[in-house]
């Protein structure tokens, strides 16, 4: 009844935010907001999904942007091939992500730690190059060119940039509920316990490489839903997608927003992006800024932004009791 | 994939020598970086995730030394040590700070590390194709072998890494130094209390590890392009080499590295668009396999 309850209440809380980012970017109707709202959308799903793996599960993936990259590719390839209509092809999308996911976790998450942190960046470089390599498919270095078409559905035109806005937010938010659901389970109890006492999850009869490759699985689907809007946002997918540095901007976003509060990445992606943007008007340098402000974060701070501002508020209020 | 002409290449005794000393050559230039990964990983703990970025850097310190002096004993001087300075100070005054946290704060130090040497290189280098010329003293008719050509530059970068391999394993073995640091990788606390600076040899072994991964780049110069970013694809190669081997062993790394070399050597007949799958392969069926590595003793 509880778990009904909270259910209920994660999507009315959706909604609500549904609308209150929805409603005044349409008002504002700036191509450059509804622009935003896409890449927020897009990013902060790929945070989330990763943060399932980093925060839940204390698995340090460095290649996630694999999923992202092969959700975008999948897609692309899909509508390219004709006879597809957009939620088929996203669905099948996200089923071949997570094959790939099974394929790739049932390797990685057998180590732990620092082995597995590698490993993932080895598999990613390794579907990176496959990518470059197979040009008759992928296109290559130029990437999957020639438009992804956007048959409209059900009145959605995606070609349309309010509506590519509003479906992917949908997606986000449609995305961020479940993702709470499963952190909130039984499942996600697990997982957490897998990640502050393997032992004795294992003891108490948890088969650790189960529930392991089950959170690298949804983590890995998830990022490739946001890698189908993405290959939708620019109308391609291209190898960057798949390389090592995006798995790195995923990693840097959790980092600035926080790893133990649930809607920290969000928070995160969305500074990110601004950062991002700004950083790229002011300078060509924008790997020497963005290094710098995140080698004070990590040895200054120890945590992410929001991790930082709770644990301050907590601090406050058990002084005052 | 025509493996009809690697077949026929295992057939002659010239391809066969042709193809043993570049596998050799990327081989041993592999064992440079590999080892000094798995030297500090086995020492400290920490994977340093920007080892590809110091080859990198001694690539580039390699190629300034050698157009200022003209000397090539110069450019590998600066790129070896020139990367050791750089190590011990990303030692002391980045990394230190984090030892003994988990691995997220180790990956993105190093990961924040990678972007801002990217881009200092890209400033100071520019972000084009570069490629260091080679020596006039080594600029030589190749060496013929049973029929089979080996470049002379391939032979003195055979010696060298060889030289360097066999010093690793002497210094490791049977110095003191080396006795300390490998009681320093098994119980850092015990070796403080008998009196021995840890905190010296940890930046002595980073220092070390950076040295092998900056002379590697320097040798590597006159036959690899340099661009920034280079350091990925090696970073990732070392890495399999230290899975394959096991993390922590140095000879375990000198047999992968070799392995890893043969493979990409002989590859690019039998199988060109496979090598790099068929490394992958090989670290899969390890890991499944033997997890701890051919040599690597098991672990968590």
């Amino acid at each position: 009844m509880r778990t009904a309850l909270s259910w209920r209440g994660d999507v009315l809380v959706a909604a609500l935010a549904f609308l209150a980012l929805a409603v005044p970017a349409f008002l504002l109707g700036l191509p450059s907001v509804l622009d935003f709202v896409v890449r927020f959308a897009i990013f902060g799903l790929l945070a989330m999904s990763l943060n399932l793996l980093i925060g839940t599960t204390g698995l340090v993936s460095f290649g996630h942007a694999a999923f992202f990259g092969s959700g975008a590719y999948a897609f692309g390839l899909l509508m390219q091939s004709g006879g597809w209509s957009i939620p088929a092809a996203i669905l099948a999308a996200m089923v071949m992500t997570a094959l790939l996911a099974l394929a790739i976790g049932a390797l990685c998450v057998r180590l732990s730690e620092i082995y597995f942190a590698f490993l993932t960046l080895a598999f990613q470089m390794l579907i990176h190059s496959v990518v470059i390599s197979w040009v008759s498919l992928t296109g290559g270095d130029q990437g999957l060119m020639g438009g992804i078409p956007k048959p409209p559905f059900l009145g959605i035109d995606l070609g349309n940039q309010g509506h590519l806005a509003l479906f992917s937010l949908f997606c986000l938010l449609a995305s961020v509920v479940a993702l709470r659901q499963i952190v909130r389970s039984p499942f996600g109890a697990a997982l957490r316990m897998l990640r502050d006492n393997p032992e004795r999850a294992a003891f108490l009869g948890l088969s650790i490489f189960r529930y392991r490759l089950a959170a690298f699985v949804i983590a890995g689907t998830f990022a490739g839903l946001s890698g189908v809007l993405m290959s939708l946002y620019v109308s391609g997918a291209f190898p960057t997608f798949l390389y090592w540095t995006t798995s790195g901007e995923a990693i840097f976003m959790i980092m600035l927003g926080g790893i133990t509060v649930f809607l920290g990445p969000l928070a995160g992606a969305a500074i990110f992006l601004v950062l991002n943007d700004r950083i790229t008007n002011i300078t060509e340098h924008h790997g020497l800024v963005m290094g710098t402000i995140l080698l004070l974060l990590v040895l200054g701070l120890r945590k992410g932004l929001l991790d930082f501002v709770v644990d301050a508020w907590r601090e406050r209020r058990e002084r005052r009791a | 994939m025509d493996l009809g002409e690697l077949a026929s290449c295992l057939g002659s005794a010239s391809c066969v020598v042709t193809q043993v000393s570049a596998g050799l050559t990327i081989g041993l230039l592999i064992f440079l970086v590999a080892s000094g990964l798995t030297l500090i990983f086995g020492v400290l703990g920490l994977v340093n995730f920007a080892h590809g970025t110091l080859y990198m850097l001694g690539s580039y310190f390699a190629l300034t030394a050698y157009g200022t002096t003209g000397s090539f004993l110069a450019a590998v001087g600066a790129g070896a040590f020139g990367v050791a300075l750089v190590g011990l100070l990303m030692e002391r005054f980045l990394l230190s700070r984090i030892y003994g946290t988990d691995v997220l704060m180790q990956l993105l130090v190093c990961y924040a590390i990678i972007l801002i040497l990217d881009d200092v290189v890209k400033i100071v280098w520019g972000g084009d194709f570069l490629k260091m010329d080679l020596p006039d003293a080594f600029r030589r008719p190749p060496v013929i072998i049973a029929g089979g050509i080996v470049p002379y530059y391939y032979v003195i970068l055979f010696a060298i890494t060889a030289a360097i391999a066999v010093i690793l394993a002497w210094g490791m073995g049977r110095t003191r130094f080396g006795r300390t640091v490998r009681a320093a990788a098994v119980n850092p606390g015990m070796v403080g209390a008998l009196g021995i600076n840890t905190t010296a040899v940890f930046a002595a072994v980073f220092a070390i590890g950076s040295l092998l991964a900056g002379l590697a780049g320097a040798l590597s110069a006159p036959i690899r392009s340099v661009v920034p970013g280079a350091g990925v694809s090696i970073l990732i190669e070392s890495f399999i080499v230290t899975v394959i081997g096991g993390m922590g062993s140095i000879w375990g790394a000198l047999i992968a590295s070799l392995l890893i070399g043969f493979t990409r050597s002989f590859g690019s007949i039998g199988f060109p668009l496979f090598t790099e799958g068929m490394m992958f392969l090989m670290m899969a069926l390890v890991l499944l396999v033997k997890p701890s590595g051919l040599a690597g003793k098991p672990h968590a």
